[in-house]
């Protein structure tokens, strides 16, 4: 995909999610649009899979720590044919296929998440297998800047480094908010990119709306390995690419009345792309 | 039974300066104020659950009060082993307020589950496990317990029952009828429906709020070797060890009605999984007749 066709999968990853969450009345919105565009990058232009086939050997991994932006995952896989559009309309729903945090059970989910701080160690495990098989994929993963409060995390940090991980890049999703403000008035993180650089990683920090820098880092950082694991900060705003939800200043987890999805889809349809029936 | 215990809390807090409150990250918009009244010793460490008992165990060994507020799950199960060592074995006491048990937070999935709590803690020896079945039933026995010097875990739930509203005492169960049948052991939020279940019914109903220490001597007293029926909102059989040991030497039938203990993967409402698995008056009165 091109840059534009990948900001019209953005786009789409977006209104999606939208819809999903509209339909249930509510949900983990804030946290799901912030990775919209990195997702479209990676299931756009990155990761090797194949939709047929989700548990194909040589695919790409793709954890995502912070479970509770599954929506977004899943309206990716939805768009990439992974399972019915139509499957969207469950989440969260009593006998649903697409429960509220990142779950296996889905086809091209990698790990079970929700619980916070769990999911990078679970990339690990999967990197360090792959390395001692001597297969060449990466495996992505995905947390959130709150999530890195968790110690498990930096156990995972200082795992990586020392086995000389460089099939694994991980997102911190730096959108500077978690459930009970900001990160800065919750728990100081200090400098993440510095940070895990201490820590022995390759660090990066690109605007993580802009899909040509991520992808560029993405490349770079595949194309170039040093025996380092990766980590690429995005700095990312809470609610992104729906004003109406940026300005939402506690956006977590939030009721989205049809009201409110039709301003959001109002403010996403000046392009128009692939959406659920709303 | 939230809001009464932030009113707690808050009061404990303002009133009391060997107290100490931590929240994860979980939604504190109700005490904003008292967080940012008394930062020393109310505050939100962020998502940090196994690492935040090891400091309320130092600030403990030091002479303070910590109580706790998070989700069920990581506060019980991502923690247990400090628990274990922090708090049980080195006697020193906390108070950890939980939300979010069982299927409380029914659509967000297995993560977010926590039916094994009760279970769990009543392993480690000298936690007490109390579950309020009304914010007044909370607050009377937070007030009987906060200052014990015990881990003492809280359960509070969203679905609390809304006819009985019992004077609960820690470590006793409430003789809420007798009767010459069954002995029906009502746990916590399960009491309004057993007594709908057994309005007309001719059986005895213990309410258990004290899951641990629990009370053998009343369920010793109360029964009349008549079936068991153990409502708990929780795994089944959760209880079974301890009426067992109450009524050794005499043979008994339990029957349960519970989360049967199987990993739950389905979602929805609190109301769909009660009647998916069972927790329902039909199912108690079937319980009893057969
Ligand atoms: C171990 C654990 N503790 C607490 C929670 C509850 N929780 C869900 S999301 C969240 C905040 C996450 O913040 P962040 O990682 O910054 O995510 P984002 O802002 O990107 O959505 C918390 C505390 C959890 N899911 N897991």
């Amino acid at each position: 995909m091109n840059n534009k066709e990948i900001a019209l999968f953005a786009n789409d990853i977006r209104r999606n999610v939208v819809c999903a969450i509209g339909k249930k009345g509510g949900g983990h919105i804030g946290g799901s649009l912030s990775i919209c565009d990195l997702l479209a990058v990676l299931y756009g232009e990155i990761m090797k899979y194949d939709p047929e086939n989700p548990d194909w050997e040589e695919r790409d991994y793709l954890v995502c720590s912070k479970g509770h932006a599954a929506p977004a995952i899943y309206s990716a896989l939805a768009l990439k044919g992974f399972f019915p559009m139509e499957w969207l309309e469950e989440l969260n729903r009593p006998g649903t296929r697409l429960p509220g945090h990142s779950d296996r059970k889905v086809p091209g989910i990698d790990a079970t998440t929700g619980s916070l701080g769990q999911g990078l160690s679970i990339a690990c495990g999967i990197a360090h297998g792959l390395k001692v098989q001597g297969r060449g994929q990466s495996v992505f993963c995905i947390t959130g800047d709150g999530e890195n409060d968790e110690g498990q995390i930096w156990e995972a940090a200082a795992y990586a480094a020392n086995y000389n991980l460089d099939n694994l890049i991980m997102f911190l999703d730096w959108n500077k908010k978690q459930i009970d403000g900001r990160n800065e008035d919750v728990m100081r993180l200090g400098d993440l990119a510095m940070k895990y650089r201490s820590f022995g990683w390759n660090s990066h920090r690109v605007n993580g709306h802009d899909v040509e820098e991520i992808r560029q880092t993405i490349y770079t950082a595949v194309r170039d390995k040093n025996g380092k694991p990766t980590m690429i900060l995005l700095d990312t705003v809470k609610g992104a690419g729906i004003s109406c939800i940026e300005q939402i200043e506690n956006n977590h987890c939030i009721g989205l009345p049809e009201k409110l999805v039709k301003e959001c889809l109002g403010e996403l349809s000046l392009v128009q792309g692939i959406c659920l029936k709303n | 039974m939230r809001r009464a215990f932030l009113n707690r809390v808050d009061k404990m807090i303002r009133e009391e300066e060997d107290t100490v409150y931590f929240t994860v990250d979980i939604g504190m918009w109700a005490i904003r104020d008292l967080l940012e009244k008394y930062p020393e010793r109310a505050t939100n460490v962020g998502i940090y659950e196994d690492g935040m008992f090891g400091i309320a165990a130092g600030l403990a060994a030091g002479g303070y009060i910590p109580t706790i507020f998070g989700i069920q799950p990581y506060l019980v199960e991502r923690t247990l082993e400090q628990i274990k060592l922090d708090f049980a074995y080195q006697g020193l006491g906390v108070n950890v307020i939980g939300t979010g048990a069982a299927v409380d937070y029914p659509k967000y999935g297995y993560s977010h589950y926590c039916a094994e709590d009760a279970g769990v803690l009543k392993m480690i020896p000298g936690v007490e496990v109390l579950t309020p079945g009304t914010a007044n039933e909370f607050i009377s026995l937070f007030n009987q317990a906060y200052r014990d010097g015990k881990p003492t875990f809280f359960r509070v739930s969203d679905h609390p029952n809304k006819e009985y509203d019992i004077d609960v005492t820690l470590g006793k169960a409430n003789v809420i009828k007798r009767g010459g049948g069954a002995t029906v052991i009502a746990v916590s939020v399960m009491l309004d429906m057993v007594m709908e279940a057994c309005s007309d019914l001719d059986v005895t109903v213990l309410y258990y709020t004290s899951l641990a220490p629990f009370d053998a001597d009343t369920l010793k007293r109360e029964y009349n070797g008549g079936k068991i029926v153990v409502c708990e909102p929780h795994y089944s059989g959760t209880l079974d060890y301890d009426i067992i040991d109450a009524l050794a030497g005499r043979s008994v039938q339990i029957e349960h009605i519970g989360f049967p203990r199987e990993i739950f993967r389905n979602y929805g409402t609190y109301e769909d999984k009660m009647e998916y698995y069972g927790l329902n008056t039909e199912h108690i009165r079937a319980a009893l007749a057969t």
